[in-house]
């Protein structure tokens, strides 16, 4: 049985065209917004770039975490046209929140985006079947949409002949042969996307006969119940029993389709679902397998194969091995995979810290001469030291970090651009599967043992959302370069002098990795098993073709990713720099009193008095208490604040004074403070508690709420304290 | 015709054309969305270096997914290549 909407069938072509005419053309709307819509990997953003230049917005589509790319490119006649770049996608049916975004804009849900009057389809000529997949269900929607072929020069390398023409008279819709890279067809897409009006695509196939009266009333349900026009309540019906293909998936259906659970449409649905499952009919399976027959039959008629290879005498593929097949057998052998990654890596973390340290030192200077700038130019008083030492200091004290996470933001993009990610997250994936999650989240926990900010952001990449969380709640705990100040101070305190071997020290500092590394392990896989139980783990993935980098466009997402962060970020680092100064500088010393005397009574001083029976049983008094708190915005600064706690100058260029000021100092009674155990339970402490408001910062972003970023301060400083409080306790029993 | 395996026990090098998905569930409405179907002929490429996942070559693409959700596939081992 065939159904085939009136307004669908080719004979209305011609009125469809003028009725389109009218929508995007007439009335006070002088040019349309276009959609860009393709599979991950087809050279969406390529294309993107292409039209718009440099006239981008990067934003967020508020709600969820996924990147909203609009643009602006000129019409044939100079008139501007709105893109979006929507989020790479196989299906409407969607499977993770950037395919939802597509579907939800698509189908005109979201608020703050309207739905596009027009569609640009970007297929990969090269895999052309798979490509057409989602361009037939958007075809569904019956709105104007452009299809550009691109990739054509691959394509046609590869023996594979694609009639645009004939696909033109097919599917009755502009269709563009198109090489994005080297911007061959651009000028002929921007033709067709000036167009005053387009056609209405001619789209008809056959859905199966023991599905299609469900369809028809599932569409009518939609349309009374919901008041949803006639094609996009047959589109959400056809995507309703694709995405609803089993008992599991049925939940989500309110997601896919926006109905109550208790609408005429909720209850058609269940009526056909249980109906099929008597009749042992498999309506999801049969709904893909006849796109795809429509699908495989357009093609047979387009596409003509200029070395008759059949798909069954592909025995000599290996013969034929392309470049990606032959790097991939050196990438992902048993071997040579290993070190291929291994070296990347090291050459990363190589670089992150040769590289940086020069802008590092660039940074420290300029913020330390801007805040002398400002001294001198400014009346002594609180004000001043309010702008120099609260917001000045606070702020440089982050950004000192930022060449870091530009690097490794540069990296991350890099891997991702060559199709080297795809490969890592296949070599990888055993690995990571241990603790449940997949070999995506390699990357961002890896990334963090420089700066866990990029690593979040990178895990970004990571579709399961439950999967992604995890990785995002355990990547601090991969110790940062911020906590090397920190270490280093206390294996110096620890270890004095030359008199023990420099292998112990270098031993004691690994040993801090590792813990930080189980820990964060470990976390993920008690996260799996408990708080974030999750479907069982998936990783259906494709391995793209690996491609030269676009270096242009690597460095802008470089830029773009830092700025995104430095806006949303700065704001809370700001306020707590400033709210941390005061805790320190308030209520005034009497006349006299050096800056230890200060903050020895000062809020921040008096909460290291407050917090001291909390902190006693680990071996800290209230001094270190200080430093504890003035960390929380970052832990280097735990070593400044000691300096100023202990009454000395400039810690950060030499630690030998403050290494002697430590071993000096006591509690009342005279004890020791700083005894080995209790310098290695301060390094102990740091590896696990959650002392970066960045950090805090960039999780509330990602995950969209307080809630994580707030459970993972309790759970990382809760366990620091129980580390700590284990360690002191069980150490002084044994006498150290 | 030969009897039918699962997909994750194919060895590496081998085609196959698939023949059943025994569940359903939505990682095989997925794998059906990305083109692998009843009838769809496919090579297994290969064996991560720790042994799981497997890629495959279906469609002209090259396709990554786990052994525990590719025994849930079966397929039929096509002749071997006359070379």
């Amino acid at each position: 049985m065939t159904t085939l909407p009136e307004h669908l069938s080719s004979s209305s072509a011609v009125s469809t065209e003028a009725a389109s005419a009218a929508a995007v053309g007439g009335g006070n709307r002088p040019s349309p917004t276009y959609a860009i819509v393709g599979n991950p990997n087809c050279g969406k953003s390529t294309l993107f770039n292409a039209l718009t230049g440099l006239r981008q917005k990067i934003g967020n589509y508020p709600g969820v975490t996924v990147e909203k790319k609009v643009g602006t490119a000129w019409s044939q006649h100079g008139q501007p046209i709105t893109l979006i770049d929507l989020p790479g996608s196989y299906s409407l049916a969607a499977r993770s929140p950037d395919e939802a975004v597509t579907r939800d804009v698509l189908f005109g849900r979201r608020a703050e985006t309207a739905a596009p009057d027009r569609i640009l389809c970007i297929v990969d000529a090269t895999n052309l079947e798979r490509n057409l997949y989602l361009v037939h269900q958007v075809l569904d929607l019956g709105r104007p949409v452009i299809l550009v072929l691109n990739m054509m020069d691959v394509a046609r390398a590869s023996g594979l002949a694609i009639d645009a023409s004939h696909l033109e008279h097919e599917l009755g819709i502009p269709v563009i042969p198109c090489e994005a890279v080297n911007g061959k067809g651009i000028v002929e897409l921007r033709m067709a996307m000036s167009r005053a009006s387009l056609p209405l695509p001619r789209h008809a196939w056959d859905v199966p006969a023991e599905i299609a009266p469900a369809v028809a009333e599932l569409q009518a349900a939609l349309m009374e119940g919901e008041g949803k026009p006639a094609l996009l309540a047959r589109a959400e019906a056809l995507l309703l029993l694709t995405a609803a293909g089993s008992a599991a998936a049925a939940r989500e259906a309110s997601d896919v389709a926006t109905f109550a659970p208790e609408s005429r449409a909720a209850t058609v649905l269940s009526h056909w679902q249980s109906h099929w499952r008597k009749e042992g009919v498999d309506w999801a399976a049969s709904l893909v397998a006849a796109r795809y027959d429509a699908i495989s039959a357009l093609c047979e008629r387009v596409v003509a194969q200029r070395k008759p290879v059949s798909a069954a005498d592909s025995a000599s593929a290996a013969a034929h091995a392309s470049r990606s097949d032959r790097i991939d057998a050196v990438v992902t052998h048993p071997l040579w995979g290993w070190l291929v990654l291994g070296g990347l890596m090291t050459l990363i973390f190589f670089s992150i810290f040769t590289f940086a340290e020069y802008p590092m030192d660039w940074i420290d200077g300029s913020v330390a001469s801007f805040a002398d700038w400002v001294k001198e130019a400014l009346p002594e008083g609180d004000l001043r030291d309010l702008i120099t030492d609260g917001a000045i200091a606070g702020v440089g004290g982050v950004v000192v970090f930022l060449p870091q996470i530009l690097i490794l933001f540069f990296f991350i993009g890099l891997l991702e651009s060559t199709g080297y990610m795809a490969r890592e997250a296949f070599i990888m994936d055993r690995l990571m599967s241990r603790v449940g999650l997949n070999g995506k989240s390699f990357i961002p926990m890896l990334s963090s043992y420089a700066c866990a900010i990029p690593g979040i952001m990178a895990a970004r990449t990571i579709e399961n959302h439950k999967d992604r969380l995890v990785t995002i709640l355990v990547a601090p705990l991969m110790s940062c370069s911020a906590r090397l100040p920190v270490y280093l101070l206390m294996i110096a305190a620890l270890l004095p002098g030359d008199t023990v071997p420099v292998a112990s020290k270098v031993g004691l500092m690994l040993l801090m990795y590792a813990l930080g590394t189980g820990g964060a392990f470990g976390f993920a896989w008690l996260f799996k098993k408990t708080l974030l139980k999750g479907e069982p783990p998936l990783m259906i993935m494709e391995l793209p073709p690996y491609r030269m980098p676009a270096l242009r466009a690597v460095a802008r997402q470089m830029l773009d990713r830092a700025g995104l962060f430095l806006k949303r970020a700065g704001t809370i680092i700001l306020s707590i720099s400033i709210v941390l100064w005061f805790l320190a500088t308030y209520p005034r010393a009497p006349e006299g009193a050096d800056e230890s005397g200060q903050l020895a009574q000062s809020f921040a001083g008096q909460a290291g008095h407050l917090i001291e029976p909390a902190i006693e049983p680990l071996g800290f008094d209230w001094q270190v208490g200080i430093g504890l708190i003035t960390s929380f915005a970052a832990r280097e600064v735990f070593v400044s604040t000691m300096g100023v706690v202990f009454n000395v100058d400039d810690p950060e260029e030499d630690t030998t004074p403050l290494r002697e000021a430590l071993a000096a100092a006591t509690w009342p009674d005279g004890r020791p403070l700083f005894t080995p155990l209790v310098c290695l339970n301060l390094m102990i402490f740091y590896v696990f508690a959650m002392q970066c408001v960045a950090t805090v910062a960039v999780v509330r972003r990602e995950t969209n709420s307080w809630r994580w970023p707030l459970f993972q301060i309790g759970y990382m400083t809760g366990t620091a304290w129980l580390a700590c409080f284990v360690v002191y306790q069980v150490g002084t029993a044994l006498g150290f | 015709m030969s009897e039918l395996i699962r997909l994750s026990t194919l060895a590496a090098g081998t085609r196959a054309v698939v023949r059943e998905f025994p569940i359903s569930g939505p990682s095989v409405v997925r794998l059906r969305e990305m083109g692998l179907l009843v009838g769809t002929p496919l090579t297994l490429v290969r064996t991560a270096p720790l042994g799981d996942p497997i890629e495959i070559k279906v469609r002209g693409y090259f396709l990554t997914l786990r052994k525990s959700e590719a025994e849930h596939i079966l397929v039929e081992q096509a002749a071997p290549a006359a070379n």
